[in-house]
Order: structure tokens, then sequence, then C-alpha cells
């Protein structure tokens, strides 16, 4: 008996651990169907895909383009009430803080395009394969795009090149000048520049033309005359852009990607989005918060009715100038001549930036004042014109050539020859400023024209030595601990 | 002294009516079931003379004295004294003694007798169950233990409810652990009428289940046949009708009209209503959409009996549920079947198996949340009927002041079209071995198999420009596979050593694996734009070009865990437990995979002391300590892995592409949330066991709290679509409180006996620690485009709400002008308007000032039950109270033109108009930022059941077969008492940090039910 039961207990032992020492594996395991981060980049494919996760936040540079006019003397901020989107309401009234989560956007989205870029670029040596130094040229191309605009909007930011940045690098890394931000910038272009060529693989996707277009613009913002009109004019005379011949067809659908299109963030209306994750639509944001609210008739869709343009910029407009119907919608008129119906928001002008609200005939995918699909012609080839005459002209370089790329634009918006300006020296800066203004009202450039020409004091509202920047969001700061100072007077 | 002279004068009493003898015979049956009650004791009071009850439950006991007490007791029931008053035969019926304490308690991988119970653990029982008739178990915890809250997400059928064992420990899951007959199981999904015992264990003691008890955890034991029994069949049904149990004061169309015209008025615009004359009441919206005599109906029945050797019990349900609010479109139905066996193979090995099967349907609307029915039926004017001249549902206009929102809800009803089927298996199979008269061994597989649908068809449908227009019809459907088995071995081995010595050695292995994949379709165009063709099979439209129209998920979750405990006590006085389980675990990092869980319990039966002597008042005393660790691994799985879980997606060549970005980053160091848990209690008995109180105090401090999507530097790309900070173990929390139990029993006499009982249960709840960068975590939205108002911040208690605190209304411009400037807040005040509190004192009034509101967490709530047996009648009544509860008015939308509740027409109009509600205008004001304006003391006391019933006597059914009959009737929810305007002071998100903003809650209806049970 007494046998009998040990050996049943030497039995169990011998059962229990059996079943124990094949469980010592049995809780290792890989997670089922995901790829980890930090073993990938091994083909082509791969590198492709990371490509495309850093174009993707091109698309929630949305915010970056309604605030950039929203924040000048373009437009009112308007919505539904005071206190919608408040955070666009203090930038409109100039009295933001760092407490703004509109500009906390921007911060966190672009340094997410900033992360992306720096993904593909941090294992950039891993895998070779024919082609890859134009995936390599294209992702420093869009490091450099969200570099500009962080600097743009904040000034100095915390670099990080070639490596994501990890937790806890925002207590460690300083915030470098404004100038290694740009030499960074510049160096990124120039790459982008040597290697890539005018046609790009796909439509969408950076160009040599893109690169030297943004190039330019950097040395303009930094007041680099020189260097600008060399790349601006290497690439108007190179490139194989050119102004279509009606301002009108730049901004609808068939005019998307044109011959005038030298970077173009690219938008589609198939796929829903949702409040919850802006960032995260394919469509493009700002159309709906632009368009005509509560709107009924031909051609246009409802919207939320921010960015309503002042009377100011819509008399900027000289008698003549076929721009300005195109670029205003002038709401009394259009309801008149159609019986369309429409309603009054807040801080309601009259005006609608008619180059950036909802048309009719989209897909109207849900929620679908999230969903529009007007690409953003980031830098159409009259900006490229403007900016090399500017730079040519500012930079005391040749005027003749500044008036020369002046008066293209200006032909095409008058359709005739009669309107050429002839002036020089400071009078024809201020008529390239006149013509960028209208040229490109609604394009989200208007903001940083003004401050980057020391011309932010016509905003109203604008303090002088504070309004040049926008603050870092309070929240970054409180996560530097200490490390990053706050952009003067906020 | 003066007992032993009674006890002498008794018995001189006895001898003098002594002469007259009688043989007695009678039948003992079981009260809850009428089935008669085998091996019986019947016995002569303070004699060894007896006998034992028959097969059939008859006794017979010759040569009586008159006068003389027998006793009739039985194991598990409560004992009865019969007085031999002549010699009729005797019917007796014992009731089922669950306060026993010789009851037996599951206690996890194992059971105990309830005296030798040296934990805080509270049960619920079968009869419980029968008198609250709850649709869903979880609402029978409630206000029947102390210590536990149930909180409804929704009053919508089928809708989830939340429990929280002493508090709210976490940010992250707060449901305890769900143990189905020692199988983690579902609670939500059981049938109510299979479930003999609901223990809850609340302490330390629940560390045997490591790393997945720090929540509590919940032990069902389900009903099984009984040894030798008779073959019962029982049957229930009942029957029942639904209606609100409230309606909010909100506007008729004149009032409406007359408030909006002047808030048009003070913003300086032209009237709206030129002539309000006529306008009368308008439409109810709340009487459109919220229905009465709303059908819910249950029939359950069971078999159950057994051999010597064998016990079986199968059962069957039915459960079929409208909603108040569109009965058609909202609807549950359950079935379920269920098998148990239980076999003594042989003297050694005893096999037993339960197997259930479930079926649930469940269709909704949108009952929660911006957008919900409700929230449209009390936003729309009064002004608009339900329906046009044509007879369609009137469009709501999209005008500014209406916005694009709010949409006709009898038109969302309409259109809504959904469906969930949810099909499950699940059971366990355990086989015992007595390998020694000592030692037991039990091997157990517990397995779980689900298959859930769900369908949902959007429609093309026109509101008229709103967001809710649908321009191309889809149906999404999706088909969801979950799947766990566990393996428990343990051993168990009792012995006495000197006598005294009482050990109980447990000792085993769990293998869990949790696993299972979704897939995720959508189709469009869907013919005919018809429910009846909503299917992919038939919707062959795809979405645009590189839109992917299909999804899908797979996991993969796995724990193991070795445990094992020592119970000593000695003799029986003084008890010990310790306990000790070692977890590994998938969900956590590479440097923390695997976990040790100790704790310890100690008892002291304080009433065995000879010092205690012999109290004529305390029957029973007991002191209970416990101290220990135990865990909670409910977190995002693979948090310590960066993945390519990202979204990547762009548009090239015009058409969108794919590519792969970082989803969440890793946080490798991720482990379990760690809670220590004190308790202190003492239990009682008194005079006669008739009542008995049970008093705990506890200290619950949850550490390494899991902190998901912790707030980090933007800089780190976590912004990025689908991209999110990592989980981090950074934040701890404590619960502090006080329960306090007492149960009273009494039978005045064999017609009436009476059961009452009350607790109360003190709750503080205080957040420790929350180690970001910012010292807070904020979720909980309010309006539309507002900052959170929910925070977790240390300090203060979890969720609680963020905002600013306000004086008052401005009565002139002089206290306009006297106070800082409200322009940081949105706009300059004007007379009329609120007046918010410099709360910091620096002279301006901004973000900062921003302070504690209240929070959602009750400080006290309570629950008092009451149960009455006269002659063949029994009623039964229950109560809850919660008190302390703060909840955030959110469904009152904020553009100009919608209803409002009717405390606006006490607004400002002037000055010494009002001090409490402010002005109506169309301009810009701040009176609709989050301020205590919009925080309501959500305190109330709810009469949750009232039942009364009438079982047949035995005597009339007994010639049809049937050994018991009760009919009953009862209305749940009967009627809550409380100050909060909105529809449910007792709802909740149930998310700890953005709980309690009610965005209009589907209430839990007030439901009249009768029903039948019968048993054979």
């Amino acid at each position: 008996m007494k046998n009998n039961s040990i050996k049943k207990l030497i039995a169990i032992v011998i059962i229990v651990f059996a079943y124990q020492s094949c469980s010592d594996d049995f809780i290792e395991r890989v997670p089922v169907y995901s790829i980890d981060s930090e073993n990938y980049f091994n083909s082509e494919d791969d590198y492709y895909n990371a490509l495309i996760a850093s174009y993707d936040l091109l698309q929630a540079t949305y915010v970056n383009v309604m605030l950039g006019e929203i924040a000048s003397d373009n437009t009112l901020c308007g919505g539904g009430d005071a206190t919608d989107v408040i955070g666009f309401q203090q930038v409109d009234d100039m009295i933001h803080t760092s407490v703004n989560s509109n500009l906390r956007d921007i911060w966190n989205w672009m340094f997410a395009g900033v992360n992306r870029a720096n993904y593909l670029l941090e294992f950039q040596d891993k895998t070779d394969f024919e082609g890859k130094e134009i995936i390599i040229a294209e992702a420093k191309f869009l490091r450099a795009y969200y570099n500009f605009e962080l600097v743009k909007w904040f000034g100095g930011i915390p670099l990080k090149v070639d490596q994501r940045f990890a937790l806890g690098d925002e207590k460690i890394i300083p915030r470098s000048s404004i100038e290694d931000v740009y030499a960074l910038i510049e160096s990124d272009l120039q790459f982008a520049v040597d290697i890539l060529s005018y046609t790009a693989p796909q439509v969408g996707r950076a160009t040599k033309g893109s690169a030297q277009a943004l190039l330019g613009k950097a040395y303009l913002y930094q007041d680099k005359f020189t260097e600008a009109a060399s790349v601006l004019d290497n690439l108007i005379v190179n490139g194989p852009y050119d102004l279509v011949e009606d301002y009108d067809s730049i901004f609808e659908h068939l005019g998307e990607n044109g011959v005038e299109s030298v970077f173009e963030v690219q938008y589609t209306d198939v796929e829903g989005a949702g409040f919850g994750c802006l960032q995260c639509s394919e469509g493009n944001v700002a159309v709906g918060f632009n368009g005509i609210r509560n709107y009924n008739g031909p051609l246009f869709d409802s919207g939320f009715s921010f960015n309503v343009p002042t009377q100011d910029v819509v008399d900027e407009f000289e008698a003549g100038d076929l721009r300005k119907d195109v670029a205003i919608l002038d709401i009394e008129n259009w309801a008149a001549t159609t019986g369309a119906t429409y309603g009054t928001g807040y801080e309601h002008t009259g005006y609608f930036n008619r180059k950036y609200i909802a048309r009719k005939g989209d897909l109207n995918t849900g929620d679908q004042n999230l969903t529009n699909p007007n690409n953003y012609r980031s830098i159409r080839f009259a900006d490229v014109l403007l900016m090399a005459a500017e730079a040519f002209n500012r930079g005391g370089i040749n005027d003749g050539k500044a008036q020369l790329y002046l008066n293209r634009v200006r032909n095409r918006a008058f359709g005739n020859t009669d309107n050429e300006v002839s002036v020089a020296g400071s009078a024809l800066t201020e008529a390239i400023y006149h013509e960028r203004r209208v040229e490109l009202v609604g394009e989200g450039h208007r903001f940083f024209d003004l401050v980057r020409t020391g011309r932010g004091s016509e905003i109203d509202g604008f303090t002088s030595n504070r309004n040049e920047l926008f603050p870092i969001p309070l929240e970054e700061i409180q996560f530097s601990n200490g490390n990053w100072e706050q952009n003067p007077d906020y | 002294m003066k007992i032993k002279l009674f006890a002498l004068f008794a018995f001189v009493l006895t001898i003098a009516v002594n002469g007259q003898n009688v043989d007695v015979s009678g039948t003992v049956t079981e009260a809850s079931s009428g089935q008669p009650l085998p091996g019986v004791n019947i016995i002569l009071k303070n004699t060894s003379r007896g006998t034992t009850t028959d097969f059939d439950g008859n006794f017979t006991l010759n040569d009586l004295t008159l006068n003389s007490v027998v006793v009739i007791s039985y194991i598990g029931f409560i004992s009865q004294e019969i007085t031999i008053k002549d010699n009729r035969s005797l019917v007796i019926s014992l009731k089922d003694d669950t306060e026993s304490l010789d009851e037996v308690v599951v206690i996890g991988y194992g059971t105990q007798k309830k005296r030798d119970v040296t934990g805080a653990v509270s049960i619920v029982d079968a009869k419980t169950l029968e008198e609250l008739r709850p649709v869903k178990v979880e609402q029978a915890l409630q206000g029947t233990v102390s210590g536990v809250n149930v909180t409804s997400q929704s009053g919508a059928p089928g809708a989830g409810l939340d429990i929280r064992i002493r508090g709210i420990s976490t940010n992250g899951t707060n449901g305890p652990l769900v143990i189905i007959d020692g199988y983690q199981g579902d609670l939500g999904i059981l049938n109510p009428s299979d479930i003999e015992t609901i223990t809850v264990l609340k302490d330390a003691q629940a560390a045997i289940y490591g790393t997945i008890g720090a929540n509590g955890v919940v032990l069902i034991t389900t009903k099984t046949g009984k040894k030798g029994g008779k073959t019962q069949i029982s049957i229930n049904s009942y029957v029942g009708f639904q209606e609100a149990t409230r309606h909010l004061s909100l506007l008729n169309a004149t009032e409406y009209a007359l408030i909006l015209n002047e808030s048009y008025a003070n913003g300086g615009q032209a009237l709206p209503f030129t002539n309000v004359s006529g306008l009368g009441e308008g439409t109810d919206w709340q009487d459109e959409v919220l229905n009465t005599g709303v059908p819910l109906v249950n029939h359950d029945f069971s078999i159950s009996g057994g051999s010597d050797k064998i016990t079986y019990s199968i059962s069957g349900s039915h459960l079929y549920q409208q909603g108040i609010v569109a009965p058609k479109k909202t609807d549950f139905r359950r079935n379920t079947a269920r098998a148990s066996i239980r076999a003594d193979l042989s003297d050694k090995f005893k096999l037993s198996t339960n197997i259930t099967y479930t079926y649930l349907d469940r269709d909704s609307v949108n009952d929660f949340g911006l957008g919900s029915v409700l929230f449209n039926a009390l936003n729309t004017p009064s002004t608009y009927s339900a329906n046009d001249i044509n007879g369609d549902f009137t469009l709501i206009p999209s005008t500014p002041g209406l916005g694009i929102e709010i949409i006709n809800p009898l038109a969302q009803v309409a259109n809504t079209y959904n469906d969930y089927d949810l099909k499950k298996l699940n059971g366990t199979l355990s086989l015992e071995y007595q390998v020694l008269d000592k030692l037991n061994l039990t091997g157990r597989i517990g397995f779980n198999t689900a298959n859930s649908e769900s369908k949902s068809f959007s429609k093309i449908v026109d509101y008229g420009g709103k967001v809710f227009d649908v321009g191309r019809s889809s149906v999404a459907q999706n088909a969801i596979n979950d799947n766990d088995y566990s393996l428990d071995i343990f051993a168990t081995y009792t012995d006495t050593f000197l006598d005294n010595h009482n050990v109980t050695l447990t000792g085993g292995t769990t293998v869990f694996k949790t696993f299972g994949n979704g897939l995720f379709a959508t189709g469009y165009d869907v013919p005919n734009n018809s429910w009846g063709f909503a299917d992919i099979a038939l919707a062959t439209g795809t979405g645009g070009d590189g839109v992917r129209d299909v999804g899908s998920y797979a996991y993969d979750e796995r724990r193991l865990s070795f445990f094992s405990r020592l119970q000593y006590d000695f003799k029986g006085k003084y008890l010990f437990s310790a306990m000790l389980r070692r977890d590994s675990s998938t969900k956590f990092g590479p440097d923390n995979r695997v976990a040790y869980f100790p704790s310890a319990t100690a008892g002291w039966i304080i009433s065995d002391e000879e010092f205690f002597g012999d109290s004529n008042v305390f029957d029973f005393m007991k002191l209970r300590v416990s101290y220990g660790l135990l865990g909670n691994d409910q977190i995002p799985n693979n948090g310590y892995v960066g993945q390519l879980s990202g979204e990547a997606t762009y548009i090239f060549d015009d058409v969108l592409t794919n590519g792969t970005a970082i989803g969440q980053l890793p946080n490798p160091e991720l482990q379990w949330e760690e809670a220590k848990k004190f308790d202190i209690g003492l239990d009682f008995r008194l005079l006669s066991n008739k009542i008995d109180i049970t008093t705990d105090y506890f200290i619950n401090k949850r550490d390494n709290l899991l902190i998901s999507n912790i707030p980090v530097s933007g800089i780190t790309g976590v912004f990025a679509p689908g991209g999110a900070a990592p989980t981090v173990n950074a934040g701890a929390v404590e619960n502090k409180g006080f329960e306090f139990a007492i149960n009273y029993r009494d039978n005045y006499s064999e017609d009436f006996s009476i059961s009452a009982s009350y607790n109360v249960t003190t709750l503080k709840n205080t957040v420790t620690e929350v180690n970001n960068s910012t010292g807070f975590l904020e979720g909980g939205s309010f309006g539309v485009g507002q900052p959170t108002i929910s925070r977790m911040e240390a300090g203060q208690p979890m969720g609680y709400f963020y905002g600013y605190k306000t004086d008052g209304i401005f009565q002139n411009q002089a206290e306009v002008d006297a106070h800082p400037s409200q322009l940081d807040l949105g706009a300059e005040a004007s007379p009329g308007d609120i007046r918010f509190v410099d709360v910091n004192n620096d002279g301006v009034l901004d973000a900062d000032d921003r302070t504690n509101l209240g929070d959602p967490i009750p400080d006290l709530t309570m629950g008092l039950n009451l149960t009455l047996n006269f002659k063949n009648f029994d009623f039964t009544a229950y109560a809850f109270a919660s008190i302390g509860n703060d909840m955030v008015r959110n469904y009152e939308r904020t553009v100009t033109d919608v209803n409002r509740l009717n405390y606006v027409l006490d607004r400002w109009t002037g000055e010494g108009t009002s001090n409490n509600v402010p002005r109506v205008t169309t301009a810009a004001t701040t009176n609709r930022i989050f301020s205590d304006f919009f925080v309501e003391d959500a305190s109330y006391l709810r009469i949750q059941n009232v039942q009364i019933g009438y079982s047949l006597p035995s005597n009339a059914i007994e010639k049809v077969g049937i050994t018991k009959m009760r009919v009953y009737c009862g209305v749940n929810n009967l009627y809550t008492f409380t100050k909060y305007k909105g529809f449910d002071p007792g709802a909740t998100s149930g998310a700890p940090i953005g709980g309690g903003i009610d965005f209009g809650f589907y209430p839990i209806p007030r439901t009249y039910l009768c029903g039948v049970n019968l048993n054979f």
C-alpha cells in the first residue's frame, strides 16, 4: 500500500515537471503579424514604404497654411463664434499664448514628419539597391520641408541628424540656433538638388525643381539674396515649369499637378476622416474649415467659414486684375446672381478664400468637411518668379531681371502687358511685395512674408520682437525640464 | 444564576406536563424548490434521540413527550426547532443557509468554511438573484455587498456594466477578474438563473490570482445537481414592461421662441420669431423617442438530479429585451444552454464537467456621446414637428444657430441599421484524484471559444447638409474570433499535527493562453439602398483606389503561473494563511518578465477564547487582517516592442498609396501594476445569530500604474498618424475606506420571518503620483473644441473635473469693471455673464485659475435590503444610494438655437434677477466654457427593486405534481431620488479619467414585471 502511494507520488511529480519543463518557453513568442521597427529596411520596398510615411505628414500642413493666413492681415479667423477653435481666434487677434492646441499641432506634426524622415535616414546604409539615392534625397527634402516650417513658426529648434529623437532627448538636446537649422535645411536641399531630376518617378513626389525652389525660399528667408537669386534663376532657366495661361484653372481639380506646380501637397477624398485625428485625414482639412457656412447653391460645398478675407486684402487688388475673382468669393454677389443661400458665421466679411473652399463634385466621404480633395499648391512657379524677382531686387543684383520675372506674373494676371512694372529700387521692392500679396493670397505665405521683411507691425495686434515667432508649446517647455527657453515675451 | 434557575423551572414544568406521549411523523422539504430533503437530522433537543429523513424526506419519531422540542437540521440549511403540541404530521421546509458559518466559501483553488475565512469576502446567493431578477448578473452586486459599486454605461439593452471593487485604482482597466467554476470568464453573458453563488474577494486573499487579481476577484459557482436527489425540474418565467423613469424639463415651443428672441435681441440680431402666438407647446421630442410598455421577456428552466455517483444539471434560458429608445432598433436577445455533470468515477477519481453555450444578438442605436438619439432629442427645438406635411421626417435645417450636427432623432433611428451576434461555447473539465487520504490532486481544463459578427449599414441619406449625410451607401462587417484556454494542475494536502495544528497546503500551476483574430471589411453601393441587401456579397463597390476596405488584427497572449498557499490554524481559533504566486506574462517587457506576489492573512476567533466566556450577546467574533501584493496586467499588448503599426498613407500618381510607419513607441521596461492591499476586519454574530455584522477598514495602494500614451514631447514623433506615446509605469493611486454590513434575520413565527441588511462603504480616492512631465493626465471632452476637463493628478481624486470656479453673475457694469478681465477666457464679460473666480489671486483671469470642481467618485455608497415572509407571501425591497458623486452636464449643445432645459427661464435679465443662471445671448460670451455651472451633485437614492410573491399552498398543487409554485410581481428601478437634472445620476462611461460626463445617457428603464416559478 505504502509502496503504491509512493509510486503514485513519483508519477505525479514526473508529470508536473514534464508539464512545466515545456513551459519555460511558453511565454516566449513574437507578436503575431507585426514587424519590429528595429528590424526593417531589408529591401527596396521597405525604404519606399518608409518614404510614403515621410510624405504623409505633408497633409497635416493644412493648419500651417490656414494659420499663415489667419495670423496675417489677409483674413480674419471667422468660424461659428468667438470661441470656435479658440486657438485660431487667438492667433488671429495676436493674443495667443504658449497654451494653444493648434500651434502645438504644428509643433507635433512637423516633428512627426522630421522623425519619419530621420527613421529612414537612420537606416540609409542598411540595404543597397539601385535608385536608393533618390529615396534618400527625397527623405532629406522632406526633412528640410518640415524643419523649414518649424523654423518659420518657432525659430530655433532641437536638431538630431539621421536619427530619431528618443524619449528624454527633450531634456538633453538644446534648441539649435536659427542659423544652424537653416544650415541643415540648406545642406539637405542641396543634396536633393544634386540627386533628384526634374521629373519625379511618380506624381506627387519631390523633384529637383521642388528642392531648388525650397532652397531658394530658405535663402530668401535669411536675406541671402545672392544665393537665392542664383538657385531660383537656375530653376527658372533650366526647369520645365511655366505659368499656366489661365490663373483660374490652377485651383480647380483639373489644374492639379500642372506645369506651374513646383511642389504640391496631395490630397484625396476617397478615405474617411474624423476630428479625433485630423492629421490622419487624407483630405485637405483646411478646405472644409474655409468653406462657406451652411451653403446651399451651385459650384461650392458647405464648410465652417473660417479664414475669411478682409476688405483690406480685397482692396489690394488693382482694377483689372483677373485674379481677384479667382482668389476672393464675394458671397453676396454670388448669392444674388445664383440664388445660393448661406449662413453668416463669426466675423463675417462677405468674402471667402475661393482658392481653397470646398467644391461640389467630390465624394463627400465622411466627415465630408475633413476630406476635401483639393491639393495644396505649396510652391507655384509664380511664387518662384516672385521670389527670384525679390532676390534680384533686394540683393541689389539685377533690377532688370527682377522686373522681367515680376512682369511675367503680372502679365498673366491682367491678361495683357499694359500693367508691367518699370520702377526700380525700393519702389520695385514695394511692387514685388504687393504682387506677392495678391498673387499668393489664401495660400498661407502672407504672415511669413510680412515678418521676414520686417513688416509684421502691419498686422493688427502685432507686437514687434514678440510676434515674429510663435511660442513653443507650454507642454514642450515643461517636458524639456528647463532645457529649452521660451521664445521672447511669451 | 438566573439561567440555571430558569432551566430548573423548565425541567420541573416538563415533568409536570409529562404523562402524554405521541408519535410524530412529517416531511422535510427544501424551501426554495419544494423538493423533499433526504438525510435531514431530526433530534429531540438536548438528547441523542433522533432519526433522519428517508429518500422522500419523510421521518417518524415515536414516543415524544408533548411540548418537547425537536431540532431539524441539515448542513447548509437553517435549523428549525419545533415544539410538539400534538400528533399532527409536520411539514417542515428548510431554508438555505448561506449565512451559516459552516457554509463553504470558494476562495480560489480551494474552499474554506466561512468561519475560517480570513480575507474580506462577500457573498451573493441564488436567492438574491431570484429576488432581484437582474437581466445581467452584474446588477445583482449593486447594493447587496459592501465595497462594490456597479455603474451602467447606458440603459440600452445589453449595454455594458462596470464593476468596481473598492474604488477606482487605476487609470487603466478597473474591472475585476471573473472566475466561473475555476475558469476565467465573462459575467455579462451569464444566465443569472444558472448561478449558485457569487463570491467577491476584495482584499489580499485574491493574491492567489497574482497578476490578474488586483482589481478584485468575482468567483461564480454555478448550480449542480444533488446526489441522491429526485429529479427536479424548475421553470421560471417572467414578462416585463419598461419605460423611462424621468423626462428632462425642456422648453416648450412658446418658451423656446421667447428665449430665443431674447437671446437674439441681446446679441444685437434680428428676432427669429416675429410672432410667438400659436406656437403652443410644440413637439416634446422626449415623448417622441422614449417609449412605454416596452417588452422584456425571460424564460428559463433547469433539470437536475443525481444518483449516488453522478449528478447532473441541465438548463436553458431565453431572454429578450427591447430598448425604451427605438424599441425595434435596440434590442437584446440572450439564449443559453448549459450542462453540468459530476461523476465519482471511483473512490479516488472524481470528474466534473460544465459546458455552456451562449447566443447573443444585440442591435443598437447611437446611445452615447455627441450625436446620440437622446442628445438630438434634447437639442432639437420643440418648434419643429416630427414629421412634415408629406409624412416624411422633418429636416432640421442647417442654420448657423442649429449647426450641422443636430438631426431629427426619429429620422436618425429610422436610418440606423446594425446587428451584432455572438456565439460562445465555454466550459471546464476537471478531474480530481484523491492520491492519498490527505492529498488531493486536481487537473482542470477551461476553454472558451467565441465567434462574433457584426454588421452596420450606412444608408444613403440626406439630412439637409448635416455631417451625418451619406452620399454613398456602404456596409461594414466584421468577424471576430476569440479563444482562450487554461490548464490548472494543483495539489492540496491537508493534515492535522499534534491534534490541534491543522495545515492545508496548496500548490500548483496555471497556464493561460488567449488568442484570436478579427477581420473587418466594407462593401460599397448596397443594392436598393436597403438593409435587406446590406451584405458585402451584394455591395460590390469598392472604396477609392488605394483605400483599404479591409483590415484585420490578431493576438496571442500567454501567462504562466505557479502558486502556493499555506493555511494553518491552531484549534480553529488562530488562523493564518500565506500565499505566493509567480507569474510570467507576454504582456510585460523583456526586462520584467516575471513577477512574484506574496500575501498573508490572519484571523483570530475571539469568541472561542476562554476569557470571552459564554457571552449571551455575542455568538461569534472574529478579527481578520490581510496584507499582500497583487498585480494588474490589463494593458495593451506588445507595448514593449516597437512595431510598424503606424499609419502611412499618401497619394502618388493620384492613387492612395500605403506605406509603413512606426506606431506606438516601445517601453522595454513595461511591467504590471502593483497593488498593495491592507485590510483589517471584525466580524460579529449576536443575539443567537440573528444579527451578523461585518466591518472592514482597507487601504489599497496601487503603484506602477500603466499609463498608456503618456504625454511626451512631440519631437519624438508620437503625434504622427497611428503613432502613440509609450505605455509607462508612472502613477500611483490610493483608496482608503471603511465597510460596514449588518444583516438581521429573525423568524418571529413559522408564518412570519424577516431579513434586513444594510451596508455602507466609504471611499477616499487619491492619486498619489503621476510621474510624467506635466504631472497630470487628461481626458474627457466637454462641448465642442474645448480642452479636456478631467484629470488624474497627484493629490486629487482620480478623474476630477478641472475648470473654472464661478462666483455668481455680474449684476452690473461696475461689478464687471471691478473684476479682472475675462478676455483671456474667450470674451470680455458683460452684466448677466458668469463671474469666474481668480483662484490664484494674481489679478488675472486665465487658464491658471482652473481648479478642482468635483469628481465622479462617490464618497459613500449604501445598500438597504429588506425581505419579509408572511405565510405564503414574500416581499423584498432593495435600495442603493450613492452620495457625493458629481456629474458634468454636457448634453447641451453650444450653438445658439438648440432647445434648452427650463432652468434657463430663471436667467439673468437685469440687475438682481438672477445670480445663478447667466443671460441668454447669441453674442460671444465665456458662459459656455467649462465651469462649476456645469457640474452637478449627482448623489442619488434608488429603489432598485421591489417584489412581492405568493407561493401556492403545497396541498393545493401537489395533486398536479407540482412541488412549488410561486407567482410574483415586481418593479425594477422603481424610483430614483436625486437633484441631478439629467436622465441618470448613476450612469458613467466608466472611464477612470473622463467618466461622469453626461452626453445624454440612455437611462436605465423602469421595469414592471410579473413571473412564475414552478418546481416539479
